[in-house]
């Protein structure tokens, strides 16, 4: 019998049991979670704080799914090494873990930048995890002052969620953009301006902050807060990885079969850096349904199977405050937009491909765009005029179109 | 598996299929008190392109990228009917944005809804099935893409 063992507990470790169990029912598999619980959905834990959802609908499987599944689960426990002569794994208790396959699905950590003063500020906060969505939101009331670092995806989810707590919010970010990661200057403006007449300030710009007590200072700016909460990206949780001589770059590196360099060992999620099919880059794509499709390949792969992700490419898909923006792939190349007051969409095409997109507003069926991305689709084959107004499928020749709609898919 | 298929040349572009959609769904036993007067979220929507119309809902894919994208957890699939628990959604939209088809929407509450067969409401069968003029929409078991 085969003896697997993943590290993490989240999404991709998840999909990479179903990966497994897909081709071998009976193998033994060893979850080592690091959190205290079953897998839940953390991008949704904004939402916990603005009490969208809560704790009992987060769950991402099923109360039975570890036991359904036959899963041995330790729950708060870390892997402290990996030994891929011996083929073991030692939770940091000294257990050693014997495996015939290894995902290591550990995710990332919040990082805690060396900042002037910020060791001595007491009341901050991470958040990343729904233990830290719990404790934020026991320690904001009615009138706190809340503080967020980091005008990323986390910082300004953290802002949404916030709101329906407090009424006094300041994102607070090095950049003088929001969003730079994964949206233009226009379109980070039109979301920055929505969040701004929702309630929410911003200090952008800041350099050299520094703190005192409760007070924040940068070069061009000042904040005083009650709570601080630090967003300022992750970084991959690779430490046992690379001490047992595994190759990483950013993350650990993986190819479109999800294996690293060691031999038996596959990686998925939040800590893999693999192939962004859009541009060809090597990246770390720290995204939930890309951590799916990752754990769903190494667990095939590892159960003997013989599976390829290799179209894998950023997407993001967000709202704050009612207002949905959407990103694709890699921006660049010639540009296609439309703009209607706060609506924008921009269609970017390389070589007479769609390599990349940034929708706000116009968000219906976006899908068919990114599949076209996906699939690489010669835009000349197909009718752009109507499809760069409108995505509809009805721009696809009768032909394409009979095979995506005329039997099982 | 039965699935909702359409034929381009038969479809009139009537709509019809999307207020019978609506009202099955609606779970109120009068098409008007259901549809007048009110905004309408069907499940299926009809497709206009340069000389054609067509109607599409959801195809209930074997390897379902909405599925796997879910960030909330929320799509899953039960007896190969692909399907929503809406007390799960979130309404972030990431479904809409992987599904290559366009067959996810929002239902007009802030989450996202999909045809789900007319499974599960009073209809038992697709109801833009039933209803369309010149049965251009059938449901019916076929075999791989033709």
């Amino acid at each position: 019998m085969k003896k697997y063992v993943i590290i993490g507990n989240g999404a991709a470790a998840v999909s990479c049991i179903e990966g497994i169990r897909s081709r071998d029912d009976t193998g033994e598999i060893t979850v080592i979670s690091e959190e205290d619980r079953p897998v839940y959905c953390r991008p949704l834990i904004s939402y916990y704080l603005e009490d969208k959802t809560d704790a009992g609908r987060m769950n991402y499987r099923a109360a039975d799914f570890y036991e359904k599944n036959g899963c041995r689960v330790l729950y708060g426990h870390r892997a402290a090494a990996i030994d891929p002569a011996k083929k073991t794994v030692t939770a940091e208790d000294g257990r050693a873990f014997p495996y015939d396959a290894l995902c290591i699905a550990s995710g990332a950590s919040p990082a805690a930048p060396p900042l002037n003063g910020l060791d001595a500020v007491r009341e901050k906060y991470f958040f990343t995890t729904l233990d830290d969505a719990e404790k934020l939101k026991a320690a904001v009331k009615r009138d706190t002052r809340v503080l967020i670092l980091g005008a990323g995806l986390i910082g300004l989810k953290c802002a949404e969620g916030c709101r329906a707590l407090t009424t006094d919010i300041t994102v607070c970010n090095r950049s003088k953009q929001i969003l730079s990661r994964i949206l233009d200057a226009d379109a980070a403006g039109i979301v920055r301006r929505h969040m701004e007449k929702n309630g929410v300030r911003f200090l952008l710009g800041c350099t050299d902050m520094r703190f005192e007590g409760n007070r924040m200072t940068a070069e061009s700016a000042a904040a005083d807060f009650d709570v601080l909460v630090l967003a300022l990206g992750t970084a991959p949780n690779m430490a046992p990885f690379k001490a047992a001589g595994g190759e990483t770059g950013r993350g650990i590196l993986v190819n479109e079969r999800l294996e690293t360099s060691l031999p038996g060992v596959y990686a998925a999620g939040d800590c893999a850096e693999g192939l962004d099919a859009s541009s060809g880059e090597r990246k770390i794509m720290a995204l939930m349904p890309i951590a799916c499709m990752q754990g769903y390949t190494a667990g095939v792969n590892m159960a003997g199977g013989d599976r390829v992700y290799d179209d894998a490419f950023p997407i993001n898909s967000f709202g704050f405050f009612g207002l949905h923006a959407m990103t694709a792939g890699t921006c660049g190349g010639d540009m296609y937009e439309e703009r209607d007051g706060e609506k924008l969409k921009r269609l970017f095409m390389k070589d007479g491909r769609l390599c990349g997109f940034i929708l706000v507003g116009y968000t219906a069926r976006a899908g068919i765009y990114t599949s076209l991305i996906r699939e690489k689709t010669p835009l000349d084959a197909l009718n752009f005029e109507l499809l760069k107004k409108t995505a509809t499928t009805a721009a696809f020749p009768e032909a394409a179109r009979r095979k995506k709609f005329g039997g099982v898919v | 598996m039965k699935r909702i298929y359409v034929n381009e040349a038969w479809c009139l572009g009537c709509h019809l299929c999307e207020y019978n959609c609506a009202f099955a769904n609606s779970g109120l036993p009068d098409m008007v008190e259901a549809l007048k007067g009110k905004p309408i979220y069907p499940r299926i929507h009809v497709e206009e392109g340069d000389r054609i119309v067509y109607a599409v809902s959801c195809r209930h894919c074997t390897d379902p990228l909405c599925l796997r994208s879910c960030i909330a957890g929320a799509i899953s699939r039960e007896d190969g009917v692909i399907c929503i628990d809406k007390n799960k959604c979130v309404g972030c939209l990431t479904c809409v944005l992987v599904c290559p088809y366009g067959a996810l929407a929002p239902d007009g509450n802030g989450v996202m809804q999909k045809c789900e067969l007319c499974l599960k409401n009073a209809c038992g069968e697709p109801a833009c099935v039933t209803g369309c003029p010149n049965k251009a929409i059938v449901y019916e078991e076929r075999s791989e893409a033709v």
